[in-house]
């Protein structure tokens, strides 16, 4: 308390062990600054290369995408289009289901089923991406096909589902504690008016907890974006434009995702030279800028909740 | 903008608070809330049933010690789980001093500042960012610039070490930052120097915490694919790895190619039995890690 430890002047002349470790452990802590440069610097360098090989108005607005296939395209908008719809998909169903679930946690859950229900939760993150995409493609679309009897083998929709169960504790757990940081007193004066929990937390609570859970939408948001396997096992390799305006068009078809087309070039054979393999550089330098973007406006949202309630 | 709502709720009249439709809606909004957090448990528990379910008959001591074949009765799990193995040893030996070299600076010798600042929201960023990227770095950085050999097993698991340093060091630092600064006071008075209160007091206190953290992030490393698939792991093996150069293979990567193939035995057979495999160890390494974290609570106490 009052003494901030950091400052304690040690009287004794330094030893020499003293600089030495300070040093060592600067070095580590600064090895992770030289790790974000380290991905900024390959994925610019290898985009540099691509960029002379293709003009960025055609790797932006072309509408084919086949970088080991003749005749040859790199047009990313195919892509693009594909993890938009997949993200979107996912979005609609994990974003009411985790901020649901961080209310049920908060304000319902007795504090013995919080405490089992939260560590459970925490399994859905921790389970490899491989194995929900296996679980797609092999239960959940056979599911699927009962309600729609033309679900395509790979397809957005199961895709979706476990890529959704997997991020609500990412969501949950951040709109949880948003939700907790709300103070007891405005939620008293609400229930002090007669209003019931429902109310209490449609007009008061949400809209204080607002910004906590805006940033946990965005995280989660982000974390779809960057998904791999599970789009790669089960939504297919089909890059398209997709149509948004034509449900199963959109849901029960396969597409291709950014991610996934970059493991596509990753599994072939091409060489290192070539531009189907600095193309991998040039799409995973967009995914890292919009994942960049996307992480730090939620860390930006989530400080400002945090200050608001000290 | 709290205080208009209220003010808002104040304004309406007073059948709005009391009505049976609220009450309803409550109730209805509970249960909502209730099948939502159980949803995605409820879920995972079926899908788990069914892989569980396909794997009997599968997973056998055949299956653990065989190597993988095209044949399904034949195909086995042996080199590419030692494989895995082999990679979280290397990445649990790289990341442990680095993870908590960097937050012994930031929690004991950085002050609050801008740098300080600075370096955590790079780490919170590097946490954030997909791992198929980091696959990408050490493609480009170990076997296109230090000229490594593509998918050896010291490329692999130096692109996952990067990959989970972010877990290791934000839960080390937690663990050091619930040390009670009287113990640290206390071993300052006594005379210690800075390095000795951190090393004899410190550490050992923070040290289960620690722990904890690092079995999370090599639980999260084994179960990577994305990051093996693009610094050219091999997809299918028939040997363990003979050294820190050579090719190898690893469970996940298993998996994912297996799951390419068309046949039902493979679908409903030996797919499951790998997934089976893989979620036992990864729940033993969770496991650990809960046990852990679980004494160290009851010992603050």
């Amino acid at each position: 308390m009052g003494i901030d430890r950091r400052r304690i002047v040690i009287s004794d002349p330094p030893h020499k062990l003293e600089k030495r470790v300070r040093i060592l452990f600067f070095s580590a802590a600064v090895l992770s600054v030289v790790v974000t440069v380290g991905i900024v610097a390959v994925l610019l360098v290898d985009s540099v290369v691509f960029f002379k090989n293709v003009s960025l108005w055609d790797f932006m607005m072309g509408s084919e995408w086949a970088p080991t296939i003749k005749p040859y395209r790199y047009g990313v908008l195919p892509i693009l289009s594909g993890t938009v719809t997949f993200t979107l998909t996912t979005a609609l169903i994990a974003l009411p289901v985790g901020l649901l679930t961080a209310v049920f946690l908060a304000e319902y859950a007795p504090p013995r089923l919080r405490a089992v229900l939260k560590p459970a939760l925490e399994i859905l993150a921790g389970i490899p991406t491989v194995v929900y995409g296996y679980f797609a493609l092999v239960y959940v679309t056979p599911f699927l096909r009962n309600f729609f009897p033309d679900i395509s083998t790979f397809n957005v929709l199961s895709a979706s589902i476990v890529v959704a169960i997997m991020i609500i504790p990412t969501i949950s757990s951040i709109s949880e504690d948003a939700i907790r940081a709300v103070p007891d007193k405005l939620r008293y004066g609400a229930y002090g008016l007669g209003m019931t929990r429902f109310q209490t937390i449609r007009t008061v609570v949400l809209p204080s907890a607002l910004s906590g859970i805006t940033s946990s939408f965005i995280l989660g948001i982000s974390r779809v974006i960057g998904e791999t396997m599970a789009v790669t096992i089960a939504a297919g390799r089909m890059p398209r434009i997709v149509n948004l305006l034509n449900l199963s068009d959109t849901f029960l078809k396969p597409i291709q995702t950014m991610t996934s087309a970059m493991v596509e070039v990753g599994l072939s054979d091409v060489s290192g030279d070539s531009p189907a393999y600095m193309s991998l550089y040039a799409v995973g330098f967009l995914l890292f800028l919009f994942t960049l973007a996307l992480n730090l406006i939620s860390q930006k949202i989530k400080k400002k909740f945090r200050e608001k309630y000290q | 903008m709290t205080a208009d709502k209220i003010k808002n709720a104040l304004d309406k009249p007073a059948w709005w608070h009391s009505s049976l439709v609220e009450k309803g809606k409550d109730k209805v909004f509970i249960a909502f809330a209730f099948v939502a957090a159980l949803w995605g448990i409820a879920a995972l528990a079926g899908l788990l049933v069914y892989v569980f379910s396909d794997s009997l008959g599968w997973v056998d001591w055949q299956f653990i010690t065989s190597r993988p074949s095209r044949f399904a009765e034949k195909a086995g799990v042996w080199p590419v789980l030692l494989g895995s193995f082999y990679l979280i040893l290397l990445v649990g030996i790289m990341v442990l001093p680095l993870g908590v070299f960097a937050a012994i600076y930031l929690e004991e010798y950085a002050r609050d500042g801008k740098l300080k600042r600075f370096i955590e929201t790079n780490i919170a960023n590097l946490a954030g960012v997909p791992s198929i990227v980091y696959g990408l770095l050490g493609l480009g950085l170990f076997v296109g610039l230090f000229g490594l050999p593509i998918g050896c097993l010291l490329v692999a698991s130096m692109t996952l070490m990067l990959r989970v340093l972010p877990i290791v060091i934000v839960s080390s630092q937690e663990a050091i930052r619930s040390v009670p600064d009287s113990q640290r006071f206390a071993a300052l008075g006594m005379g210690m120097t800075r390095w000795q209160m951190i090393s004899s007091v410190v550490l050992p206190e923070a040290f289960p915490g620690i722990l904890t953290g690092l079995i999370l992030a090599l639980a999260n490393a084994m179960g990577e694919t994305a990051p093996l698939i693009m610094v050219g792991v091999a997809h299918s093996i028939f040997s363990p790895p003979r050294g820190l150069l050579s090719a190898f293979g690893a469970l996940p990567l298993q998996i994912f190619a297996w799951s390419d193939y068309p046949q039902n035995e493979f679908q409903h057979g030996v797919v499951p039995a790998a997934i089976v495999v893989l979620l036992t160890t990864l729940i033993l390494l969770n496991g650990t890690a809960v046990y852990l974290r679980h004494r160290f609570s009851v010992k603050k106490r």
